[in-house]
């Protein structure tokens, strides 16, 4: 008996020499920049300062491409992926009803926040697979004349708005099918279904702070809207779509759209103010900088700006410490500037000039303080070396210039 | 159980900052800093207790998710920003 306490009182006394901490191996990409600490007169000891450079990670400013999981959300999906890991389809024992259960919950907060009916939503893995189960609806339909409006809510390289609720009501009017892609604006502009007479709409987790590899598709009950299944197999989610429901995905898309219905309001005054920010601060200092897309129908958090006779690339290479893109991540592999810049009838010269700065709700005032300040820093910079730069200062028209060929 | 006094509220609310500030991420813990104040501000003058209590209920459960979240993120820390180390470091 006295053994046992005794070892008891050893084991609580030194816990930190016994277990050490296990740190997580870190991946992540390690820049060298260097630390630029004053460095003083006295050489300081060795122990402490045996390298002057430290290793610091960029800003993150590209909340169009994902977004970093909310704390809350994880919290929500962890107990199912470590002690709630049944199958939602199981239906003889607890382990499968707790799943269930999670999952109808998920999927009642997923409804909540466009105000539809839980049975009208399919969980999918993501937007992308939304999308194509909508369309595919067009190739089956079966009336000579049925067809499909399909609009994106809100851009996600110029952050416009498209009138959903005028398209919506025109689409039902002429009984046509309306679908939209609203990845961008799930959580972060007010969405009805019923009020804009949206009949598909694609919903993405990682775009509102909830986990990547899971989505949803909206589609409507009354009037029934038929789609093709994309993917057969054991007939879940209504025989729509066959597969596994991903329980803790599920889970972490439902605590997205409730944290998101939440902090819509929040989120949007904050980040209006940031994006007036950014945008005064820059243009007030820079020349020559076209914001495209219309101010007037903006979604504040995507701003994309074109800063003349500076290449987009060059740029975003210049602005290493901060993580920015130009144009869409889904075709950043190419060098073709961004079609949605084409479209809108963006010069070609001021298209490859585009950057995107995303605001999320995570962005602080001091990181869009620091991006504007090396923003403007590089674009000067850059504008110093261009030969065409030059010829604009000196008063020269360049769409009058005749370029020779050699 | 009588509700909440104004002690208590007080309390609640600078357990939920104190534990705040130890997130490691930057982001994290600036977001929670931040919501916290304006949160507690922005529901300053609530007078209904029944409203008043439901509101506590929801701060303790939210301080329960800041204490594990806080404790993961420090198991799976990584590198500072690089704007960490220019401005003071609990902002």
């Amino acid at each position: 008996m006295l053994l046992r306490t005794s070892w008891r009182l050893v084991a609580a006394a030194a816990p930190a020499a016994l277990w050490p901490r296990a740190k997580a191996p870190t991946r992540g990409l390690r820049l060298r920049v260097v630390d630029h600490a004053p460095q003083s007169a006295v050489p300081s000891d060795a122990a402490t300062a045996p390298e002057a450079e430290s290793v610091l990670r960029p800003l993150y400013m590209d909340v169009q491409a994902t977004t970093p999981l909310d704390p809350r959300v994880l919290d929500a999906m962890l107990p199912y992926l470590v002690n709630y890991y049944g199958n939602p389809h199981s239906r003889t024992h607890a382990y499968g009803w707790e799943s269930e259960a999670a999952m109808e919950r998920a999927r009642q907060q997923v409804a909540s926040l466009i105000g539809a009916d839980p049975r009208e939503i399919i969980f999918t893995s993501g937007a992308t697979e939304s999308n194509n189960i909508a369309i595919k609806e067009l190739e089956a339909a079966i009336q000579p004349d049925t067809s499909l409006v399909s609009v994106m809510t809100v851009n996600n390289e110029i952050g416009v708005k498209q009138p959903i609720a005028e398209i919506g009501h025109i689409c039902s009017s002429r009984k046509v099918y309306f679908h939209t892609d609203a990845a961008q604006a799930v959580g972060k502009i007010p969405l009805d279904v019923n009020d804009m007479k949206i009949d598909l709409m694609s919903i993405s987790g990682h775009k509102i702070y909830g986990p990547k590899g899971v989505g949803a598709i909206y589609i409507r009950r009354r009037p029934r809207v038929r789609v093709e299944a994309l993917q057969s197999g054991g007939g879940q989610e209504r025989g729509m779509r066959s597969g596994t429901v991903p329980t803790p995905l599920v889970v972490g898309l439902g605590a997205a759209c409730e944290v998101a219905q939440q902090e819509m309001e929040y989120d949007h005054k904050r980040i209006s103010k940031l994006a007036e920010r950014l945008t005064q601060k820059i243009m007030k200092s820079l020349p020559d900088v076209v914001m495209n897309g219309d101010p007037e129908h903006h979604y504040p958090g995507c701003i994309n700006l074109s800063f003349a006779y500076v290449e987009g690339e060059s740029l975003l290479m210049a602005l290493k410490d901060v993580a920015l893109s130009s144009g869409s991540a889904c075709t950043s592999a190419s060098l073709e500037p961004s079609y949605v810049l084409r479209a809108i009838g963006t010069d070609e010269d001021l298209a490859h000039s585009s950057i995107r700065f995303g605001i999320g709700r995570f962005t602080t005032e001091e990181e869009v303080d620091y991006t504007v300040e090396k923003c403007i820093y590089h674009v000067k910079r850059l504008r110093e070396m261009s030969p065409l730069w030059e010829m604009v200062q000196d008063g020269i028209d360049l769409k009058s210039i005749k370029w020779t060929q050699h | 159980m009588a509700a909440s006094s104004r002690a208590q509220v007080l309390d609640l609310y600078r357990a939920m900052l104190r534990e705040s500030k130890h997130f490691s991420a930057y982001n994290y813990r600036s977001y929670a800093i931040r919501r916290i104040r304006d949160a507690f501000r922005e529901n300053k003058s609530v007078k209904d207790p029944v409203q008043i209590q439901a509101l506590m209920n929801k701060a303790k459960r939210d301080l329960g998710i800041i204490r594990r979240q806080v404790h993961i993120g420090q198991m799976y820390s990584t590198d500072k920003l690089i704007i960490e180390n220019q401005e003071k470091p609990r902002t």
